[in-house]
């Protein structure tokens, strides 16, 4: 077909008792490299980044072999033109933000530059820094900066590795909207790192699961997400499925916005998007209650109707089971005394509930397909 | 001006040679200090504790010891005395030179220390930043590296251009005390201590030699400053 991934990787690398042994391919959009700490997640940035030169291994990007140990070709960072975001910002303390932002511009071939100041500041929204020193910026705003400093160099992709990590709540919420413009206007490929489940939901197209050095699986968020053996990765707490809807109205009279998906119609709290915005809806398997008959007077506002696709092993009290909702499959939890007494079994009816306030602002993210950009991304996390 | 303030024509000479035998001592070693400093501070290799041990020879050995180690080597027969005559044309037997040899080695120590601490207290992953944004080695060392170490940098100036005025026993062990060429501030001092009606031209040097040390480390924490304000941008 002739059909080439945009990121391919296939590394091996020791670092002390660590072994990194990964293969798999990323494609437009934003990959997240996913696991817990210790994974190797930032191993294999820093080898796609050229921070490492693995011992074994092949690396394309968009068709350029950046590294081949093969035929020994090995391209040194400063020649990749990849973009990096680290953790701390890592902005250069006695340069302005200005200067920071075109430090890397400075190394471009003016035929490369993709990018241009204005619109990168307009875009990170950080016109008023320019002039300050970084030991002035919050920590919310130093990382705003290190995306634009990446970006002016016009890279080719873009690596984040937990660019939120040492941010609280509310800077991560002023972060995520302009990491979102990055993957939706500037299209621009980005590999994520990260290990909260909520970022990666609402920033990913692929998913890939890392754990212990390997990839434990990779694929569509949508895919990989339901599937209950790769929960103990996630960690339990959070482990849940994904949606893809539709805003179908808005219930001005309760707050509430309807969405329209394949398993049925959701009652979330109000959203501020056009309707027809598609956009991808997280539900923790904690938040799933299953029965076997439509319930009646309950506070939950979704029910919807199913089958049970598979039960998990049968071990401790709690099992995982999935349901099939018209195609589209949630995992829910639930204890194993539940499975025997209501003697739920594969391909039997049953109803899960949601409750809509489980359905908050974390657990909703914009879908990475085309669609209207909302002008007030704010209102959009409420 | 009072009477005892008019300086001879010899003590104006020695005041410009110190000046001169300094400066020359403080520029020409900076950029083997700089390089010496990155070696220890960043490169793991054979040898290195012995070279670090060589560097801080001047720093332990009596002055006395190094001025003749200078003789030997850098003396009129010396080999690489031999060799700089032969090569570059550069004589440093019994010339300002010398003296100006004597004084950078003396002070060498003292300046690598200075500029060692300041890059082992660079952040290289700043410096790695910089590599991804399409900065080489070199661009990374001139951009990032080099202004972040400024105030090492002039530390380590300072203390070896202080060293260099105060440089008394290698240079006369090396270039002897030749008014004009080799008689320095301290030796011009020393001789007039050692003449009947001396004192007044010892005053007066002394005082100049307390006025420039003094300029020199105001100047040099002025700077510094500026350059720790430009570096963390308070």
């Amino acid at each position: 077909m002739g059909h080439s991934a945009m990121l391919e990787v296939d590394v091996g690398h020791r670092l002390g008792n660590f072994n990194l042994d990964v293969h798999f391919s990323g494609d437009e959009g934003l990959t997240a490299l996913f696991g817990r700490s210790g994974a190797g997640k930032t191993s294999v940035v820093n080898v796609i980044g050229g921070l490492i030169r693995p011992e074994r291994g092949r690396i394309v990007v968009n068709g350029r072999v950046l590294c081949d140990t093969r035929r020994r070709v090995f391209v040194p960072m400063h020649k990749r033109r990849i973009g990096y975001v680290f953790q701390e910002g890592r902005l250069f303390p006695h340069l302005t933000v200005r200067q920071n932002l075109l430090y890397g511009r400075w190394f471009t071939p003016a035929a490369q530059r993709h990018e241009r100041l204005d619109d990168v500041v307009d875009l990170l929204g950080i016109g008023h820094l320019l002039g300050r020193r970084p030991a002035l910026l919050s920590g919310g705003e130093k990382q705003r900066v290190a995306i634009g400093r990446a970006l002016l160099a016009s890279p080719q992709l873009l690596l984040m590795d937990e660019p939120l990590a040492s941010l609280d709540e509310a800077r991560k919420d002023e972060i995520l909207p302009y990491i979102e413009r990055l993957r939706d206007e500037i299209r621009l490929p980005i590999v994520y790192v990260s290990h909260a489940i909520a970022e990666v939901t609402r920033l990913a197209s692929t998913l890939v699961v890392l754990s212990g050095g390997r990839v434990a699986a990779a694929g569509p968020l949508t895919d990989i997400m339901g599937r209950p053996d790769l929960f103990p990765l996630a960690g339990r707490y959070e482990a849940g499925s994904v949606l893809e809807a539709k805003v179908a109205e808005h219930d001005a009279a309760f707050d509430l916005t309807v969405l329209n998906c394949a398993a049925g119609r959701l009652r979330v709290p109000r959203v501020d998007l056009a309707t027809g915005s598609e956009i991808r809806l997280r539900i923790r398997a904690r938040d799933i209650i299953v029965a076997v008959q439509r319930p009646q007077g309950l506070s939950a506002l979704n029910v919807l109707p199913g089958r049970l696709a598979e039960i998990g092993p049968l071990e401790g009290p709690i099992v995982e089971v999935r349901i099939d909702l018209n195609g589209q499959f949630v995992t829910a939890r639930i204890t194993r005394k539940t499975v025997h007494d209501l003697q739920l079994a594969p391909g039997r009816e049953v109803f899960a509930v949601i409750k809509t306030i489980a359905l908050d602002h974390r657990s909703l993210g914009l879908s990475d397909r085309p669609h209207d950009v909302p002008q007030h991304t704010d209102d959009e996390r409420r | 001006m009072p009477q005892w303030l008019h300086f001879s024509p010899e003590e104006l000479t020695a005041i410009q040679l110190s000046l001169k035998v300094s400066i020359w001592a403080v520029v020409v070693s900076l950029p083997f200090g700089l390089a010496a400093a990155m070696l220890l501070a960043r490169r793991e290799f054979w040898g290195k504790s012995l070279l670090n041990g060589i560097i801080h020879l001047p720093l332990v050995l009596p002055p006395v010891v190094t001025g003749f180690i200078l003789l030997i080597l850098f003396g009129r027969h010396g080999p690489l005395g031999i060799f700089f005559a032969d090569v570059f044309h550069l004589v440093f037997a019994f010339r300002w030179t010398g003296a100006a040899l004597a004084c950078g080695l003396m002070g060498f120590p003292l300046m690598v220390r200075a500029i060692r601490l300041s890059i082992e207290a660079v952040d290289r992953r700043v410096e790695i930043a910089a590599g991804t944004l399409g900065a080489n080695p070199a661009w990374v060392f001139v951009t990032v590296t080099l202004p972040l170490i400024v105030p090492g940098v002039l530390a380590g100036m300072v203390l070896s251009f202080a060293r260099a005025l105060g440089e008394f026993g290698a240079t006369v062990t090396f270039v002897s005390s030749i008014p004009g060429q080799t008689e320095t501030l301290p030796l011009a001092i020393y001789t007039f201590t050692q003449v009947p009606g001396g004192e007044a031209g010892a005053l007066r040097l002394t005082l100049v030699s307390v006025i420039i040390s003094l300029a020199a480390v105001l100047v040099s924490e002025l700077l510094a400053r500026k350059a720790v304000h430009h570096a963390h941008g308070a």
